[in-house]
């Protein structure tokens, strides 16, 4: 399974784990990750530790999410980038959309 | 201890009546009492029934009480036997004499039974602390025995992790030495797969486990990434990051990182907070320092870092010192210290250059002579090799080298029957990393051959459109289609065509990208901006920052992208 989740006990914070490559393949599930849940969360983790590459698709997915999670006000935490994965994810600004550790 | 417990005492008199009368006070008192009427058979009793306590008249025949005494003391060994003279001396010498002798107290005839019961008492009181003092000592001792081992066994462990790499290899040599088992100094040194040298010596604040620590981390980031080629801004960014987030404030670690380019006889260096390294440069004797322009690794935010380095001509032969402050800070019995200035002195000597190591270290002794060396002493040095001359145990790799330019070019196609079930980007991503000055930028290569290939296939073949994308739906909805039309599909090709090619100062990695669909205009998007928000539409964008230069053919079904490194970067 390339994408995984936890669920934090009071159900505020989501953390979505992607492993391998993250692109167009995982989109289903990664929309499940954050669509299926009983309560909306407040705060969101995309743990990229076990992702090795990326490509536009999933930058798209990850806006997809942001939207899901209220655009703007959207609290998303990117964290555990590799220098690869950081590198293409600064390189389209997505630092000013999301919290990238 | 329960000072009423009935006690083993020795009593020793050669006066049958006086002796007669302290077994009675001490039997009364309800302890066991062992008789002996010379020295001979007190020594005797002693070895046989370990008495607490030893009553010893001081005059005996065959023995006398002082020689009696010397012996069981002596058999007595660690453990206390309080020997109390019994006496009818009074003046002062003999008194001494008892106490010389090993006596702990004396008492004179004729006995006072209250007295001789207080001393008993008092000494068995004495016995138990002595007592209780000996078991702590020796698990104090267990204890410390333990944890040497400990650390012993944690120090293997140390320095598998922060001492492999090629710190053997035939131009290296280096001197740690710690105050503790474990190191505040840590050297680390690997080769990249383009070939260079990369070394670093790190010393962190404080010594011992505190400071070893830290070191782990370092280690593993720094081999981590230099065998996989990343650059040295990289690898500084990455190793301070880490110690910024898992040090606590205050303990960080001056080092300084070099990288070595032995084909192009240049260093890169980065130094934050050690003294300056030295270059010894073998024509004509001179000395140039690589001084400290940054903070220590672990004190900035990782946006605040900076990795500008500075760079070194060499040549062959010359040879690259770098040191913590162990060396600087030794200091002599007077408290002074070793300082630069007596280290350019040896430099000075003209010495043979293979033994200014040697010299370094032994004037360092020389000055400390017997003062304590109170820091971390390391020293690490690095000799300017032909590439060719290079021996590393564990690194092939060296050898491949090419000091000649490298080119090699590729083409293949993917066919209608292939669109569903092939993925050409592993298989392509394998074949490029294969050379080693590419295997640092794998992450770049994926996305720049994903963007290409999933363009040609789904705007080009399939003829999809990327403004389904804007909304979640319609983003669910393209792969939907795509899927769909994958598994229709029956004419068109994506023509993929690579060439390589490399020298001593970099290369570069052009990429064509051709497929069968009708192109787009793409002069309507030349110097498109990078949208933050649409959910598509970066992708070309994000090839655009990662290569050199990207261009358009024919009606906009061929691409070429041009992808660049430079090798010092």
């Amino acid at each position: 399974m390339a994408i995984s989740s936890t669920v934090s006990a009071d159900g505020a914070q989501v953390t979505i784990y992607i492993q391998g490559r993250f692109d167009f393949s995982s989109h289903q599930e990664f929309r499940n990750a954050y669509e299926k849940l009983n309560k909306t969360p407040s705060r969101f983790r995309v743990d990229l530790q076990g992702t090795s590459y990326l490509d536009s698709s999933a930058l798209g997915m990850l806006l997809l999410l942001r939207d899901h999670a209220g655009g703007e006000r959207a609290d998303i935490e990117i964290v555990n980038c590799s220098q690869d994965v950081k590198k293409i994810l600064l390189i389209s600004n997505f630092e000013q959309l999301f919290s990238i550790q | 201890m329960n000072d009423s417990r009935s006690l083993k005492i020795l009593v020793a008199d050669d006066t049958d009546a006086d002796r007669l009368i302290l077994e009675t006070i001490v039997r009364k008192e309800g302890h066991q009492v062992f008789s002996a009427k010379n020295g001979l058979e007190a020594v005797a009793i002693f070895q046989q029934e370990h008495p607490d306590i030893v009553l010893l008249d001081a005059l005996m025949p065959e023995m006398d009480g002082f020689d009696a005494a010397r012996q069981i003391k002596h058999l007595a060994g660690d453990e206390i036997v309080p020997i109390i003279f019994l006496t009818s001396l009074q003046d002062t010498e003999s008194l001494v004499r008892c106490l010389d002798a090993g006596g702990d107290d004396f008492l004179s005839k004729p006995y006072n039974r209250v007295i001789l019961k207080a001393k008993i008492k008092s000494f068995n009181r004495m016995r138990g602390l002595h007592n209780t003092m000996i078991t702590q000592r020796d698990q104090l001792a267990q204890h410390h025995q333990r944890l040497l081992q400990e650390q012993t066994v944690a120090k293997q462990v140390f320095d598998n992790v922060a001492h492999s790499g090629c710190l053997n290899a035939s131009n290296v040599r280096y001197f740690l030495s710690s105050l503790a088992v474990f190191n505040g100094d840590v050297v680390v040194a690997a080769i990249r797969p383009n070939g260079n040298m990369m070394v670093l010596l790190g010393d962190f604040t404080g010594h011992g486990l505190p400071a070893a620590i830290g070191a782990m981390p370092l280690a593993s980031t720094f081999y981590g990434m230099v065998h996989k080629g990343f650059s040295m801004s990289d690898v500084l960014r990455e190793i301070n990051k880490k110690l910024k987030a898992i040090l606590p404030i205050g303990l960080f670690c001056c080092a300084t990182m070099i990288d070595f380019n032995f084909r192009r006889k240049r260093l890169k260096v980065w130094n934050g907070g050690l003294p300056a390294g030295m270059i010894y440069r073998q024509a004509d004797g001179s000395i140039t320092p690589m001084r400290s322009t940054h903070l220590p690794l672990g004190v900035l935010p990782e946006k605040n870092f900076k990795d500008d380095a500075q760079f070194y001509d060499v040549e062959e032969g010359d040879r690259i010192f770098m040191w913590s402050d162990g060396i600087h800070e030794a200091r002599n019995l007077d408290g002074d210290m070793f300082g630069e200035e007596r280290l350019l002195e040896v430099f000075a000597k003209g010495s043979e250059p293979v033994n200014v190591f040697d010299d370094i270290l032994a004037s360092v002794k020389n000055f400390i002579g017997s003062g304590e060396q109170d820091d971390d002493l390391s020293m690490i040095e690095i000799r300017m090799d032909a590439p060719e001359n290079l021996v590393h145990p564990n690194h092939y790799f060296i050898h491949r080298q090419q000091l000649s330019p490298v080119e090699w070019e590729m083409r293949f196609e993917v066919k209608p029957t292939s669109f569903k079930s092939f993925d050409p980007l592993p298989f392509l991503l394998n074949v490029l990393t294969e050379e080693p000055d590419l295997r640092g930028f794998s992450g770049s290569l994926y996305t720049i051959l994903a963007e290409l290939y999933s363009n040609a296939l789904e705007h080009g073949v399939l003829n999809l459109s990327g403004n389904l994308k804007k909304s979640p739906e319609g983003f669910a909805e393209y792969y939907t289609q795509r899927e769909k039309l994958l598994s229709k599909i029956t004419d068109g090709f994506v023509h993929i065509y690579v060439a390589y090619s490399s020298n001593i100062e970099g290369g570069s990695l052009t990429l064509r990208v051709e497929d069968s669909g009708s192109g787009f205009d793409y002069n309507a998007r030349q110097g498109k901006i990078l949208s933050t928000t649409g959910y598509s539409g970066r992708g070309i964008g994000i090839v655009e920052k990662l290569c050199k230069t990207v261009r358009y053919y024919g009606s906009g079904n061929k691409v070429e992208a041009v992808f660049a490194w430079i090798n010092d970067d």
